[in-house]
Protein backbone atom coordinates (compact mmCIF):
# COMPACT_ATOMS: atom_id res chain seq x y z
CA UNK A 1 0.00 0.00 0.00
CA UNK A 2 1.46 3.36 -1.07
CA UNK A 3 0.80 6.66 1.43
CA UNK A 4 -1.45 9.05 -0.50
CA UNK A 5 0.49 12.02 -1.64
CA UNK A 6 0.01 15.17 0.11
CA UNK A 7 0.28 17.78 -2.49
CA UNK A 8 0.63 21.02 -0.67
CA UNK A 9 3.55 19.57 1.28
CA UNK A 10 4.95 18.28 -2.26
CA UNK A 11 4.97 22.11 -3.39
CA UNK A 12 6.46 23.66 0.03
CA UNK A 13 9.03 21.19 0.18
CA UNK A 14 11.82 23.57 -2.25
CA UNK A 15 14.69 22.75 -0.04
CA UNK A 16 15.47 19.17 0.55
CA UNK A 17 16.02 18.37 3.78
CA UNK A 18 18.45 15.57 4.19
CA UNK A 19 18.03 12.85 7.19
CA UNK A 20 20.86 12.38 9.53
CA UNK A 21 22.09 8.80 8.87
CA UNK A 22 20.89 6.40 11.10
CA UNK A 23 21.00 2.92 11.46
CA UNK A 24 18.50 0.84 13.12
CA UNK A 25 19.90 -0.71 16.06
CA UNK A 26 20.93 -4.62 16.25
CA UNK A 27 18.52 -6.41 18.40
CA UNK A 28 18.97 -7.80 21.73
CA UNK A 29 18.69 -12.13 21.69
CA UNK A 30 19.34 -13.99 24.91
CA UNK A 31 22.66 -14.76 26.01
CA UNK A 32 21.25 -18.72 26.12
CA UNK A 33 22.43 -21.29 28.51
CA UNK A 34 25.44 -21.90 27.13
CA UNK A 35 27.71 -19.25 27.35
CA UNK A 36 29.64 -20.56 30.47
CA UNK A 37 32.38 -22.06 28.64
CA UNK A 38 33.13 -19.07 26.69
CA UNK A 39 32.35 -15.96 28.76
CA UNK A 40 33.36 -17.89 32.25
CA UNK A 41 35.26 -21.06 31.27
CA UNK A 42 38.11 -21.09 34.43
CA UNK A 43 35.13 -21.01 37.18
CA UNK A 44 33.10 -24.30 35.56
CA UNK A 45 36.22 -25.70 34.68
CA UNK A 46 35.97 -25.73 30.86
CA UNK A 47 39.62 -25.90 28.63
CA UNK A 48 39.32 -22.45 27.22
CA UNK A 49 40.48 -19.10 28.11
CA UNK A 50 37.92 -15.84 28.70
CA UNK A 51 39.23 -12.64 28.31
CA UNK A 52 38.31 -11.92 31.92
CA UNK A 53 37.59 -13.95 35.14
CA UNK A 54 35.88 -13.10 38.70
CA UNK A 55 38.23 -11.26 40.36
CA UNK A 56 39.08 -7.47 40.24
CA UNK A 57 42.67 -6.56 40.96
CA UNK A 58 43.64 -3.59 42.94
CA UNK A 59 46.70 -1.79 41.58
CA UNK A 60 46.98 0.77 44.18
CA UNK A 61 48.08 0.95 48.07
CA UNK A 62 45.56 0.77 50.75
CA UNK A 63 42.46 -1.15 49.39
CA UNK A 64 39.56 -2.77 51.19
CA UNK A 65 39.52 -6.26 49.80
CA UNK A 66 35.55 -7.08 49.33
CA UNK A 67 33.90 -10.83 48.12
CA UNK A 68 30.01 -10.39 46.93
CA UNK A 69 28.25 -13.21 46.85
CA UNK A 70 24.94 -13.94 46.11
CA UNK A 71 21.96 -15.69 43.84
CA UNK A 72 19.79 -14.72 41.31
CA UNK A 73 15.72 -15.84 42.08
CA UNK A 74 13.30 -16.24 39.76
CA UNK A 75 9.80 -15.29 39.76
CA UNK A 76 9.30 -18.02 41.73
CA UNK A 77 11.76 -17.56 44.43
CA UNK A 78 13.93 -20.52 42.84
CA UNK A 79 17.93 -19.87 42.57
CA UNK A 80 19.03 -19.29 38.69
CA UNK A 81 21.40 -22.21 37.63
CA UNK A 82 22.55 -19.81 34.29
CA UNK A 83 22.49 -16.17 34.83
CA UNK A 84 25.65 -14.45 33.62
CA UNK A 85 26.64 -11.36 35.92
CA UNK A 86 29.19 -8.67 34.57
CA UNK A 87 30.73 -6.10 37.09
CA UNK A 88 32.47 -2.53 36.43
CA UNK A 89 33.88 -0.45 39.03
CA UNK A 90 35.89 2.46 39.67
CA UNK A 91 39.04 2.39 41.44
CA UNK A 92 39.31 2.72 45.43
CA UNK A 93 39.92 6.53 44.74
CA UNK A 94 36.43 6.47 42.47
CA UNK A 95 38.54 6.49 38.94
CA UNK A 96 37.59 4.72 36.24
CA UNK A 97 40.10 2.72 33.96
CA UNK A 98 38.64 4.24 30.75
CA UNK A 99 39.64 7.58 28.64
CA UNK A 100 36.14 9.06 29.27
CA UNK A 101 37.45 9.79 32.95
CA UNK A 102 38.63 13.08 31.87
CA UNK A 103 39.92 13.33 35.66
CA UNK A 104 43.01 11.56 34.57
CA UNK A 105 41.35 7.94 35.44
CA UNK A 106 43.29 4.73 36.29
CA UNK A 107 44.01 3.45 32.80
CA UNK A 108 45.93 0.63 34.36
CA UNK A 109 42.97 -0.83 36.32
CA UNK A 110 40.94 -3.06 34.70
CA UNK A 111 37.54 -2.78 36.79
CA UNK A 112 35.63 -5.61 34.78
CA UNK A 113 34.70 -8.82 36.14
CA UNK A 114 32.26 -11.93 34.81
CA UNK A 115 31.06 -14.18 37.27
CA UNK A 116 27.79 -16.60 36.85
CA UNK A 117 25.51 -18.94 38.73
CA UNK A 118 25.89 -22.21 38.03
CA UNK A 119 24.77 -25.96 39.24
CA UNK A 120 27.43 -25.73 41.84
CA UNK A 121 26.13 -25.51 45.30
CA UNK A 122 23.46 -23.42 45.95
CA UNK A 123 23.55 -21.91 42.34
CA UNK A 124 25.90 -19.04 43.75
CA UNK A 125 27.95 -16.63 42.21
CA UNK A 126 31.13 -14.70 43.64
CA UNK A 127 32.98 -11.94 42.78
CA UNK A 128 36.21 -10.76 44.11
CA UNK A 129 37.60 -7.33 43.68
CA UNK A 130 38.26 -4.27 45.82
CA UNK A 131 35.76 -1.54 47.39
CA UNK A 132 35.30 1.18 45.01
CA UNK A 133 35.67 5.05 46.05
CA UNK A 134 32.68 7.34 45.09
CA UNK A 135 33.08 8.74 41.27
CA UNK A 136 31.84 12.00 42.04
CA UNK A 137 31.01 14.46 45.01
CA UNK A 138 27.65 13.15 44.83
CA UNK A 139 27.68 9.86 44.55
CA UNK A 140 28.08 6.92 47.32
CA UNK A 141 30.49 4.29 46.29
CA UNK A 142 28.75 1.41 43.64
CA UNK A 143 29.26 -1.18 41.45
CA UNK A 144 27.64 -1.13 37.95
CA UNK A 145 26.28 -4.19 37.33
CA UNK A 146 25.13 -5.95 34.09
CA UNK A 147 22.78 -9.24 33.95
CA UNK A 148 22.26 -11.84 31.57
CA UNK A 149 20.91 -14.95 31.50
CA UNK A 150 18.71 -17.41 29.70
CA UNK A 151 14.91 -16.11 29.64
CA UNK A 152 15.94 -12.72 29.83
CA UNK A 153 16.03 -11.31 25.95
CA UNK A 154 17.52 -8.38 26.57
CA UNK A 155 20.18 -7.30 29.43
CA UNK A 156 19.65 -5.59 32.49
CA UNK A 157 21.60 -2.56 34.11
CA UNK A 158 21.62 -2.80 37.58
CA UNK A 159 24.06 -1.14 40.32
CA UNK A 160 25.59 -3.17 43.95
CA UNK A 161 25.77 0.06 47.02
CA UNK A 162 27.03 -1.41 50.47
CA UNK A 163 25.65 -1.34 53.23
CA UNK A 164 28.10 0.37 55.10
CA UNK A 165 28.15 3.19 53.86
CA UNK A 166 25.06 4.48 54.80
CA UNK A 167 25.36 8.21 54.79
CA UNK A 168 26.62 7.95 51.42
CA UNK A 169 23.88 6.09 50.28
CA UNK A 170 21.50 8.48 51.70
CA UNK A 171 22.44 11.22 49.73
CA UNK A 172 23.18 9.40 46.27
CA UNK A 173 21.21 10.46 43.50
CA UNK A 174 20.55 7.65 41.98
CA UNK A 175 18.98 6.12 44.85
CA UNK A 176 17.03 9.19 45.51
CA UNK A 177 15.36 8.36 42.54
CA UNK A 178 14.12 5.13 43.27
CA UNK A 179 11.07 4.89 45.93
CA UNK A 180 11.97 3.58 49.48
CA UNK A 181 10.60 0.49 50.21
CA UNK A 182 12.61 -0.51 46.76
CA UNK A 183 16.03 0.75 47.71
CA UNK A 184 17.35 -2.07 49.99
CA UNK A 185 17.03 -4.63 46.82
CA UNK A 186 20.42 -2.35 45.46
CA UNK A 187 22.07 -2.60 48.92
CA UNK A 188 24.77 -5.45 49.55
CA UNK A 189 24.56 -6.58 52.97
CA UNK A 190 28.13 -6.44 54.90
CA UNK A 191 28.47 -9.63 56.30
CA UNK A 192 31.69 -9.97 57.98
CA UNK A 193 35.03 -9.03 57.84
CA UNK A 194 38.10 -11.88 57.87
CA UNK A 195 41.22 -13.40 57.27
CA UNK A 196 44.68 -11.30 57.68
CA UNK A 197 43.38 -8.90 54.75
CA UNK A 198 40.56 -7.97 56.26
CA UNK A 199 38.41 -9.05 53.44
CA UNK A 200 34.58 -7.60 53.62
CA UNK A 201 32.22 -10.19 52.61
CA UNK A 202 28.69 -8.85 51.27
CA UNK A 203 25.42 -10.69 50.42
CA UNK A 204 23.75 -9.34 47.30
CA UNK A 205 20.58 -11.08 45.80
CA UNK A 206 18.97 -10.58 42.72
CA UNK A 207 15.12 -11.16 42.35
CA UNK A 208 13.38 -10.69 38.95
CA UNK A 209 10.18 -10.90 39.90
CA UNK A 210 7.71 -10.79 42.82
CA UNK A 211 7.85 -8.75 45.89
CA UNK A 212 11.44 -8.02 46.18
CA UNK A 213 12.39 -7.28 42.63
CA UNK A 214 15.86 -5.74 41.89
CA UNK A 215 15.05 -2.32 40.63
CA UNK A 216 16.82 -2.37 36.90
CA UNK A 217 17.43 0.87 35.25
CA UNK A 218 17.36 2.50 31.77
CA UNK A 219 19.79 4.70 30.99
CA UNK B 1 27.52 16.02 38.27
CA UNK B 2 25.53 13.15 36.20
CA UNK B 3 24.69 14.40 32.87
CA UNK B 4 22.21 13.46 30.85
CA UNK B 5 22.89 11.76 27.49
CA UNK B 6 21.97 13.49 24.34
CA UNK B 7 18.36 12.36 23.07
CA UNK B 8 18.34 10.56 19.38
CA UNK B 9 20.48 7.75 18.57
CA UNK B 10 22.20 7.62 22.23
CA UNK B 11 18.86 5.86 23.83
CA UNK B 12 18.27 2.37 23.46
CA UNK B 13 15.37 2.23 20.82
CA UNK B 14 13.12 -0.04 22.25
CA UNK B 15 11.38 -0.76 19.17
CA UNK B 16 14.37 -2.34 17.79
CA UNK B 17 14.32 -4.75 20.93
CA UNK B 18 12.39 -7.57 22.37
CA UNK B 19 10.25 -7.24 25.17
CA UNK B 20 11.21 -8.65 29.12
CA UNK B 21 8.49 -11.01 28.92
CA UNK B 22 6.99 -12.77 25.66
CA UNK B 23 5.19 -15.73 26.90
CA UNK B 24 6.01 -17.61 24.06
CA UNK B 25 9.28 -17.61 25.11
CA UNK B 26 8.60 -19.62 28.16
CA UNK B 27 11.91 -19.02 30.05
CA UNK B 28 10.74 -15.24 30.11
CA UNK B 29 7.83 -15.38 32.40
CA UNK B 30 9.50 -16.09 35.33
CA UNK B 31 12.65 -14.63 34.30
CA UNK B 32 11.50 -10.69 32.96
CA UNK B 33 11.15 -8.63 36.02
CA UNK B 34 7.28 -7.02 35.97
CA UNK B 35 8.05 -3.36 36.91
CA UNK B 36 8.88 -0.69 34.37
CA UNK B 37 12.81 0.21 34.51
CA UNK B 38 14.32 3.12 36.22
CA UNK B 39 15.61 6.45 34.52
CA UNK B 40 18.50 7.35 35.76
CA UNK B 41 20.87 10.29 34.19
CA UNK B 42 24.02 9.04 33.08
CA UNK B 43 26.75 9.75 35.17
CA UNK B 44 30.63 8.60 34.42
CA UNK B 45 29.06 5.56 35.55
CA UNK B 46 27.33 4.82 32.43
CA UNK B 47 29.72 6.85 30.20
CA UNK B 48 32.70 4.43 30.85
CA UNK B 49 32.73 0.62 30.19
CA UNK B 50 35.41 -2.19 29.82
CA UNK B 51 38.00 -1.67 27.40
CA UNK B 52 39.20 -4.60 25.17
CA UNK B 53 41.26 -4.41 22.20
CA UNK B 54 44.13 -6.46 20.47
CA UNK B 55 45.87 -7.09 23.51
CA UNK B 56 43.07 -9.60 24.66
CA UNK B 57 42.91 -11.84 21.43
CA UNK B 58 45.11 -14.11 19.87
CA UNK B 59 46.27 -14.88 16.29
CA UNK B 60 44.02 -17.81 16.10
CA UNK B 61 41.51 -16.88 18.03
CA UNK B 62 39.10 -15.66 14.97
CA UNK B 63 39.54 -18.49 13.45
CA UNK B 64 37.22 -22.05 15.03
CA UNK B 65 38.12 -24.70 12.57
CA UNK B 66 41.55 -24.13 13.74
CA UNK B 67 41.35 -22.79 17.65
CA UNK B 68 40.74 -26.30 19.25
CA UNK B 69 41.78 -28.61 16.84
CA UNK B 70 43.50 -32.05 18.11
CA UNK B 71 43.79 -34.28 16.01
CA UNK B 72 42.57 -33.30 12.48
CA UNK B 73 39.59 -30.67 11.03
CA UNK B 74 36.49 -29.92 12.70
CA UNK B 75 33.28 -31.67 10.60
CA UNK B 76 31.07 -29.99 8.76
CA UNK B 77 30.97 -27.04 5.99
CA UNK B 78 33.23 -24.06 6.46
CA UNK B 79 32.00 -20.73 6.49
CA UNK B 80 33.11 -17.29 6.81
CA UNK B 81 31.43 -15.02 8.76
CA UNK B 82 32.36 -11.03 8.53
CA UNK B 83 31.06 -7.87 9.04
CA UNK B 84 30.81 -4.48 10.14
CA UNK B 85 30.30 -2.89 13.99
CA UNK B 86 28.68 1.02 13.29
CA UNK B 87 26.66 3.25 15.77
CA UNK B 88 23.60 4.30 14.75
CA UNK B 89 25.46 7.24 13.09
CA UNK B 90 27.27 4.86 10.74
CA UNK B 91 30.60 5.68 12.32
CA UNK B 92 33.25 2.66 12.74
CA UNK B 93 33.35 0.98 16.01
CA UNK B 94 36.99 0.98 15.93
CA UNK B 95 39.48 -1.47 17.68
CA UNK B 96 36.89 -3.16 19.77
CA UNK B 97 36.44 -6.76 20.91
CA UNK B 98 34.30 -9.01 19.15
CA UNK B 99 33.19 -12.36 21.37
CA UNK B 100 31.61 -15.62 19.61
CA UNK B 101 29.98 -19.01 20.37
CA UNK B 102 27.87 -21.31 18.67
CA UNK B 103 27.40 -25.33 18.52
CA UNK B 104 28.94 -27.41 16.44
CA UNK B 105 28.26 -29.38 12.92
CA UNK B 106 25.52 -31.45 14.71
CA UNK B 107 23.89 -28.49 17.06
CA UNK B 108 25.29 -29.89 20.35
CA UNK B 109 27.48 -27.06 22.60
CA UNK B 110 30.45 -27.83 24.66
CA UNK B 111 28.24 -27.75 27.65
CA UNK B 112 28.15 -29.93 30.86
CA UNK B 113 24.44 -29.23 30.90
CA UNK B 114 23.65 -29.89 27.04
CA UNK B 115 21.68 -32.97 26.74
CA UNK B 116 20.89 -33.03 23.42
CA UNK B 117 21.91 -36.45 22.03
CA UNK B 118 24.02 -35.20 18.90
CA UNK B 119 28.03 -35.79 18.64
CA UNK B 120 30.50 -33.58 19.95
CA UNK B 121 33.50 -32.78 17.73
CA UNK B 122 37.02 -33.04 19.57
CA UNK B 123 38.30 -30.67 17.03
CA UNK B 124 35.79 -28.44 18.05
CA UNK B 125 35.48 -25.94 20.83
CA UNK B 126 32.87 -23.00 19.44
CA UNK B 127 34.29 -20.00 21.34
CA UNK B 128 36.28 -17.26 19.30
CA UNK B 129 37.23 -13.79 19.47
CA UNK B 130 38.85 -10.78 17.52
CA UNK B 131 39.12 -7.07 17.20
CA UNK B 132 37.58 -4.92 14.67
CA UNK B 133 39.71 -2.83 12.32
CA UNK B 134 39.93 0.81 11.90
CA UNK B 135 37.06 0.46 9.68
CA UNK B 136 35.01 -1.77 12.12
CA UNK B 137 35.13 -4.67 10.23
CA UNK B 138 35.38 -8.41 12.05
CA UNK B 139 35.74 -11.61 10.41
CA UNK B 140 35.65 -15.22 11.79
CA UNK B 141 36.28 -18.49 10.17
CA UNK B 142 33.65 -21.58 11.16
CA UNK B 143 31.59 -24.11 11.02
CA UNK B 144 28.00 -23.47 10.20
CA UNK B 145 26.68 -24.71 13.39
CA UNK B 146 23.69 -27.11 13.48
CA UNK B 147 19.58 -26.32 14.32
CA UNK B 148 19.18 -28.28 17.94
CA UNK B 149 16.17 -29.13 20.16
CA UNK B 150 15.24 -27.61 23.35
CA UNK B 151 12.44 -27.50 25.81
CA UNK B 152 10.40 -24.61 25.14
CA UNK B 153 7.60 -26.22 23.35
CA UNK B 154 6.57 -29.86 21.68
CA UNK B 155 9.00 -30.46 18.93
CA UNK B 156 10.57 -26.70 19.28
CA UNK B 157 14.13 -26.23 17.62
CA UNK B 158 16.58 -23.36 17.87
CA UNK B 159 17.74 -22.03 14.33
CA UNK B 160 21.20 -22.68 13.56
CA UNK B 161 22.89 -19.35 15.05
CA UNK B 162 25.92 -17.80 16.64
CA UNK B 163 25.97 -15.87 19.37
CA UNK B 164 27.41 -12.21 19.54
CA UNK B 165 29.08 -10.08 22.44
CA UNK B 166 30.15 -6.09 21.83
CA UNK B 167 30.61 -4.26 24.42
CA UNK B 168 30.77 -1.13 22.36
CA UNK B 169 32.39 2.45 23.82
CA UNK B 170 30.65 2.65 27.34
CA UNK B 171 28.17 0.35 29.39
CA UNK B 172 25.18 1.57 27.74
CA UNK B 173 26.49 0.59 24.46
CA UNK B 174 26.89 -3.12 25.28
CA UNK B 175 25.02 -5.84 23.18
CA UNK B 176 24.58 -9.42 23.29
CA UNK B 177 22.61 -10.98 20.25
CA UNK B 178 22.23 -14.20 17.73
CA UNK B 179 23.02 -14.06 14.03
CA UNK B 180 20.84 -16.26 11.71
CA UNK B 181 21.37 -17.68 8.42
CA UNK B 182 19.14 -16.55 5.40
CA UNK B 183 16.15 -18.20 4.48
CA UNK B 184 15.77 -20.96 7.03
CA UNK B 185 12.65 -21.95 7.81
CA UNK B 186 12.89 -22.58 11.32
CA UNK B 187 12.91 -18.63 11.86
CA UNK B 188 9.10 -18.67 11.59
CA UNK B 189 8.53 -21.08 14.64
CA UNK B 190 11.03 -19.75 16.71
CA UNK B 191 10.02 -17.68 19.38
CA UNK B 192 12.99 -16.03 20.76
CA UNK B 193 13.82 -14.35 17.16
CA UNK B 194 9.85 -13.66 16.96
CA UNK B 195 10.07 -11.82 20.29
CA UNK B 196 11.95 -9.10 18.06
CA UNK B 197 9.67 -6.11 16.72
CA UNK B 198 8.82 -7.29 13.15
CA UNK B 199 10.64 -4.43 11.43
CA UNK B 200 13.43 -5.07 13.11
CA UNK B 201 14.38 -8.81 12.67
CA UNK B 202 15.72 -9.02 9.21
CA UNK B 203 18.67 -6.96 11.26
CA UNK B 204 19.44 -10.72 13.17
CA UNK B 205 19.82 -12.36 9.34
CA UNK B 206 23.00 -12.60 8.02
CA UNK B 207 23.24 -12.10 4.05
CA UNK B 208 24.93 -14.85 1.77
CA UNK B 209 27.52 -12.72 0.12
CA UNK B 210 29.65 -13.91 -2.99
CA UNK B 211 32.44 -11.67 -2.32
CA UNK B 212 32.85 -12.62 0.96
CA UNK B 213 33.08 -16.38 0.24
CA UNK B 214 36.41 -18.18 -0.20
CA UNK B 215 36.67 -19.58 -3.74
CA UNK B 216 37.05 -23.50 -3.48
CA UNK B 217 37.10 -23.67 0.62
CA UNK B 218 34.09 -21.39 2.67
CA UNK B 219 30.84 -19.67 2.05
CA UNK B 220 30.67 -16.66 3.21
CA UNK B 221 28.02 -14.49 5.50
CA UNK B 222 27.87 -11.03 5.92
CA UNK B 223 26.46 -10.05 9.70
CA UNK B 224 26.54 -6.07 9.99
CA UNK B 225 25.93 -4.83 13.40
CA UNK B 226 24.99 -1.37 14.71
CA UNK B 227 25.38 -0.48 18.69
CA UNK B 228 23.24 2.45 20.86
CA UNK B 229 24.76 5.35 20.04
CA UNK B 230 27.21 7.69 19.84
CA UNK B 231 26.89 8.10 23.31
CA UNK B 232 27.98 11.86 23.87
CA UNK B 233 27.39 14.27 26.56
CA UNK B 234 25.30 17.31 25.68
CA UNK B 235 28.58 19.41 26.29
CA UNK B 236 30.70 17.29 23.30
CA UNK B 237 27.34 17.37 21.24
CA UNK B 238 27.13 21.04 20.67
CA UNK B 239 28.36 23.17 17.30
FE1 LIG C 1 22.52 -21.15 21.21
Amino acid sequence: MSKPQDKDNTKTRAVPTVEPLRLGQTPSQTVGPFFHPVLVPEAFGYPFQGIVGNRIEACEQNTQAIVIEGQVCDGAGRPIEDALIEFWQADSQGRYGHPADGRGGNTSFRGFARAATGPAPHHRYRLESIKPGAVDSAQAPHINVVLFMRGLLRHLYTRIYFSDEAAANARDPVLALIPEARRATLIAALQETQGDDKTASYRFDIHMQGEKETVFFDF
Amino acid sequence: MPQRLSPGPGSRDWSSHPPLIAPAYKSTRLRGPTRPLVPIPASLSELTGPVYGHESVGPCDHDLTKNAARDGEPLGERIVVAGRVRDEAGRPIAGHLVEVWQANAAGRYVHKADGHDAPLDPNFFGAGRTVTDAEGRYRFLTIRPGAYPWGNHDNAWRPPHIHFSLFGPTLASRLVTQMYFPGDPLLAHDPIYLAVPEKARARLVADFSLDVTEPGFALGYVFDIVLRGPLETPMEHAP
